[in-house]
């Protein structure tokens, strides 16, 4: 079974100080650390698993700059297979619908059985790319997998609903699935594996080499725009506890006491 | 712009809350451009649904059919793909949910106009429609607008409140294209979530602990602190993913929604999915290293500090406040 996972690097902002550069557009990249997506590090390890079980190879497709090996890296030394980065001035400041596009165009020039993406970008968090990549590919999707099995030639997967509630589904392959994290337990690459990975080439595709054209890809093959980010106002917020650890935690008691709490 | 179309959502015989946030929002949109507000309500036996959905629109499409009786995307896709090319709404709101995220990527892809997901507002900038998201866990807001219209948004859950309304909408049938059943996907069942040996949902007092805990060997940590207060253990979607504690003690979007007197949030960041399962909590602590991070926006107190100095110091203070 040959699969296909469609990956993408992110800051890691969770703990960072998230600040816009002069554009209003972007953030200041310089101080941020980043990382593989984290569904998408769940996705790679559903096609390792699979894989494992079936044989066949796994081709990392990832649409970003340079900069992006390094990720890449980590996930090939895991032990897929191949990887692809999508790298043109023209895919600057594409929207979701410009990256399906984008991913699409190379997908057409490797043979699969199986698309995974994440199911969420922790940065952008559209939800989008994976469900468009299979309607331009003329596939069958399913959004938000917490379950996948195969049964020849088709897929029997779980989707996460709402609330804790699931559904079953019956899915003909090849189709393009969008994996929510938690449905694995993502491998740590080891050392070896880091060091063969350094070795194993990554191709880089260009637009010229996708078959679109520059109307089709980046802010101009784009069908929304970024027109400006900004800092959230801080509304009321939460009444800080100042002080040592002892002294904050003898304050919150205290308040925790007059409320009848303990 | 003529017509905003508002997609009914609808699970198991109750029509979803979405539903009337979308169409209080549209509504709104509605009266601002002088256009028709239309709910397009599909399933099989939902006529029950109309009746409320008449008083938010001026009118309700409705398509039975039996192939409509489960949700599925691609039979969703046919038939709404169908109305939007007849009607040619300059709007189309469908919920920022599993189903809507399923549905409307390859819905907008098919029609060719632009999407935009998980609003979280929709203003009108010279007619046109601006949407503002959330990006990075909230850190930062994103205004976004569209090249050209019609276009099509999801709007995020929870976030628009629900304006009471009677507007006597009519109520029409069309006719669904489905000529026969969906086979590349089938729908086989509903999974309800499970309950287990505590009922997080009922507790008055919850400790929930997030990704700050870093590792499940000091999960003991907060198991102390809730000891200690006499409350039960919750936590945020990593813990859960990680297998360190069950799912049904997820709060959050996917999880559960809480109501505690107090929620004290430990290492949790605050992002919207695990905000929406607790922000109805009458007291909310957040203990985070991090200043800027979202939980402190909703949170009634804070403490900014290492929960592992904060939470040992703190569950020794209450054990000394019980006693005396
Ligand atoms: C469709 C969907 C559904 C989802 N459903 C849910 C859901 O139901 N519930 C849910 O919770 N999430 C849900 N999520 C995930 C959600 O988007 C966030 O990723 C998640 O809530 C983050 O969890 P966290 O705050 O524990 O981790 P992080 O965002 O990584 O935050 C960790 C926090 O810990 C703090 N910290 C780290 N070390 C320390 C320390 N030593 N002392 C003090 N603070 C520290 C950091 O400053 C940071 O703020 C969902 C996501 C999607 C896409």
């Amino acid at each position: 079974m040959d699969i296909v996972v469609c990956v993408k690097q992110v800051p890691l902002t969770a703990e960072a100080e998230v600040m816009v550069d002069d554009t209003g557009r972007d953030i200041k990249k310089e101080r941020l650390v980043f990382d593989v997506n984290e569904a998408d590090n769940y996705a790679v390890e559903e096609a390792l698993l699979l894989t494992e079980k079936f044989g066949g190879t796994i081709t990392l497709v990832t649409m970003g700059p340079e900069s992006a090996d390094k990720t890449i890296r980590s996930l090939l030394a895991k032990g897929t297979h191949e990887a692809v980065r999508l790298t043109d001035e023209h895919f600057a400041q594409s929207d979701a619908f410009a990256t399906a596009k984008t991913l699409a165009g190379a997908l057409k020039t490797i043979k699969f059985d199986l698309v995974l993406t994440g199911c969420y970008a922790s940065d952008d968090g559209y939800s989008q790319v994976g469900a468009t990549l299979a309607e331009l590919l003329e596939l069958p999707h399913a959004t938000m997998v917490t379950g996948l099995q195969i049964l020849d030639g088709k897929a029997k997967i779980e989707r996460e609903l709402e609330g804790g509630t699931h559904e079953l589904l019956e899915i003909e392959l090849p189709a393009v699935l969008t994996i929510q994290t938690g449905i694995n337990e993502p491998r740590y690459a080891s050392i070896l594996g880091l060091r063969k990975a350094m070795k194993k080439p990554i191709k880089v595709m260009s637009l010229k080499d996708l078959g679109l054209t520059e109307n089709e890809v980046g802010r101009a093959g784009s069908k929304t725009i970024l027109e400006r980010l900004s800092v959230p106002p801080k509304g009321e917020g939460a009444q800080i506890l100042e002080g040592a650890p002892e002294e904050v935690s003898t304050k919150l008691a205290e308040i925790f006491r007059e409320r009848g709490v303990v | 712009m003529k017509e905003i179309l508002v997609l009914a959502e609808h699970r198991m015989g109750e029509l979803r809350d979405v539903t009337l946030e979308m169409l209080s929002k549209g509504r709104e949109l509605a009266q601002a451009l002088d256009a028709q507000l239309v709910a397009g309500l599909l399933g099989r036996d939902v006529a029950v649904f109309s009746e409320t959905l008449k008083k938010w629109a001026h009118q309700v499409l409705v398509v039975d059919d039996s192939k409509l009786e489960n949700f599925n995307a691609d039979a969703y896709q046919k038939v709404l793909g169908d109305i939007i090319k007849k009607r040619q709404p300059g709007l189309t709101m469908i919920g920022h949910t599993s189903f809507g995220v399923d549905l409307a990527p390859p819905l907008a892809t098919q029609l060719g106009i632009p999407l935009i997901t998980d609003c979280v507002d929709i203003q009108l900038k010279d007619g046109a429609p601006l949407a503002t998201r959330q990006v990075y866990g909230g850190k930062l807001i994103s205004e976004v607008s569209f090249v050209g219209t019609p276009c099509m948004v999801t709007l995020r859950q929870g976030a628009f409140p629900v304006e009471e309304s009677d507007l006597k909408g009519k109520i029409a049938a069309v006719d669904s294209p489905l000529t026969e059943e969906i086979t590349c996907r089938k729908f086989l069942q509903y999974v309800e979530a499970v309950v287990g040996d505590v009922d997080i949902t009922q507790a008055d007092i919850i400790v929930s602990v997030g990704r700050g805990i870093r590792e499940e060997k000091n999960m003991p940590i907060v198991e102390g602190l809730a000891e200690a207060m006499g409350g039960v253990l919750a936590c945020s979607r990593p813990i859960t993913d990680s297998g360190w504690l069950s799912s049904d003690r997820q709060v959050g979007q996917s999880g559960r929604t809480v109501k505690p007197k107090v929620y004290v949030a430990v290492g949790i960041s605050g992002a919207f999915q695990h905000i929406t399962g607790m922000s109805g909590a009458e007291t909310i602590v957040a203990i985070n290293r991090d200043p800027n991070a979202p939980i402190f926006s909703v949170a009634h107190y804070g403490i900014v500090g290492d929960l592992f100095q904060v939470v040992p110091a703190l569950t020794e203070k209450i054990a000394e406040a019980k006693e005396n």
